[in-house]
């Protein structure tokens, strides 16, 4: 008979229902995955696949490895970005070589949607594990993400 | 009046030496009614703490850790807050009854609290249909929530009284018969008397699997009285906002919501009291310090409390038509059958005394 099963059942599956939570309640201390935030900000770190912010690292010599393809900024559906570039003759060569002046990146208008990062060839933009990205004026998420001064990195095109 | 404990002994004594038999006797009962209101108010709101922090805990939280020494101050905080308040309404809502209900439910609660022995003097009411009288309270709250819910002139508040009337009549049905079939072992309805009783054993041991079975449906049942998960169908916040109480604001929604939290402490202290032996130390350890029973009544409610909490927040809630279903077609044959089992027990004496 159904009926007696089904009691049967019924208890069994409540009882491994709370055997689940039992175990979670008791292991509560160690597992608690609440972080107390103001407190903590000095050693609280971001999972890695957190999406911050768009940026461009720098190696030590000042050198990026964005070489002004802008693939990105076609990916973007948002136009967040913006690359002011540049045609520069290069002293050895004698050849014309397009070369970034500015990667402009409005985080305002930033979805954090990852196109760029995953339509650049040359891996020169990944995201950032900041997350206080908020400021006093619009005007301040406008960013300049290639350094002054900075250089393609030897090796990037070939 | 049963008090006298020695603290409680002077201040009867003195009383009574100073003015007349009435006027003493009804001063003395003013005074345990405003002790029994205020403890439990402030033992109501740290129940709210403590189900937050067992939640917290459930899921991996931290809970409530701000306000006071690790949150210690929360709730009353909270309660500051629900008095200050404005005390809003619908415009076409039933004026009287809108405002008589928060009343209902959080006097029944406080009345049921009058008969539970916390030690063996420390009972304000010992009436000697104690069991009864629980049963007959606790019933009586389900109308403040059916007026609350119709005279707030709301669908959704409307609904949910209507849910809790359903689930409130039908799981009375097995509350009365599961402590029905321990009456059968204690053959008196005296709260005072039951205790007695359990001094060779407490009734779960006395009536071995007829009790294990009958505490398993009182606890069922006694979630779905005090309208807590997963019988919350009352409340239901994806379905209904907050059910009944949804126009409710200010200090008459705190009514509502510390009703509910000493129904629990009520439903907890009856399955104290009648399957657990009440104030009776496991093996009788602290018999010779009597005012220890205090500690072990709070004790194994604050356990069954813990229990009724784990139910919440592991299970989820029913359909009304599974609601129904687990009532009438489970629990109420299992308990008939459950008495039979138990009168049998009884008659041929096969009760396991210590």
């Amino acid at each position: 008979m159904s009926y007696f099963s089904n009691i049967y059942n019924g208890i069994k599956s409540l009882l491994t229902g709370m055997g689940v939570t039992g175990k979670v309640f008791l292991n509560a201390r160690k597992g608690t995955i609440t972080q107390q935030y103001p407190e903590n900000r000095e050693t609280l770190k971001m999972f890695d696949r957190f999406r911050g912010e768009v940026v461009m690292p720098h190696d030590k010599e000042n050198e990026h490895r964005c070489t002004g393809c802008q693939k990105c900024e076609i990916a973007c559906p948002n136009g967040s970005i913006e690359i002011v570039w540049d045609r520069v003759v290069n002293p050895e060569t004698g050849k014309k070589k397009k070369e970034i002046d500015k990667f402009v990146y409005h985080l305002g208008l930033c979805t954090m949607c990852s196109l760029c990062i995953e339509a650049c060839p040359t891996d020169a933009i990944v995201w950032a594990q900041n997350y206080e990205n908020s400021v006093y004026d619009r005007s301040y998420l406008t960013k300049v993400l290639n350094q002054p001064e900075s250089k393609l990195m030897d090796g990037v095109e070939d | 009046m049963n008090i006298s404990l020695g603290i409680t002994k002077t201040i009867h004594d003195w009383l009574f030496s100073v003015m007349p038999e009435g006027l003493a006797s009804i001063t003395e009962m003013v005074l345990i009614a405003a002790v029994y209101l205020a403890v439990f108010a402030v033992f109501g709101l740290y129940l709210v703490l403590l189900e937050r922090k067992v939640a917290a805990w459930f899921q991996l939280r931290m809970g409530p850790n701000r306000v006071g020494f690790k949150g210690l101050l929360q709730t009353l905080a909270d309660a500051l807050k629900l008095v200050s308040k404005e005390l809003t309404g619908t415009e076409k809502a039933d004026k009287f009854l809108y405002n008589l209900a928060p009343y209902f439910v959080i006097i029944s609660a406080l009345m049921a609290l009058a008969v539970f022995p916390f030690t063996q003097e420390f009972q304000a009411f010992d009436i000697n249909i104690g069991i009864f009288f629980l049963i007959a309270i606790s019933s009586i709250g389900v109308i403040g929530i059916l007026l609350g819910g119709w005279s707030s002139n709301n669908k959704f508040a409307l609904i949910g009284a209507m849910r809790s009337g359903v689930q409130t009549i039908s799981y009375e049905l097995s509350i009365g018969l599961s402590l029905l079939t321990m009456v059968l072992i204690t053959g008196s309805l005296q709260l005072s008397e039951i205790v007695e009783v359990q001094k060779n054993g407490w009734l779960i041991v006395q009536g071995h699997i007829p009790a294990i079975i009958a505490f398993m449906i009182y606890m069922i049942a006694g979630t779905a009285e005090t309208n807590r998960a997963p019988f919350d169908m009352v409340e239901a916040e994806s379905e209904l906002g907050a059910g009944f109480h949804t126009e409710y604001s200010g200090m008459k929604f705190a009514y509502f919501f510390l009703a509910e939290f000493i129904n629990m402490f009520i439903i907890s202290a009856i399955a104290t009291t009648v399957f657990f032996g009440a104030w009776l130390s496991p093996f009788g350890i602290t018999e010779s310090i009597p005012w220890l029973g205090v500690f072990w009544f709070l004790g194994k409610v604050f356990v069954i409390v813990f229990l009724m909490m784990w139910f919440r927040w592991t299970f989820p809630r029913l359909r009304i038509d599974q609601l129904l279903t687990l009532e009438w077609k489970y629990l109420l044959p299992i308990n008939l059958v459950n008495i039979v089992v138990m009168a049998f027990i009884v008659w041929q004496n096969l009760i396991i005394q210590l």
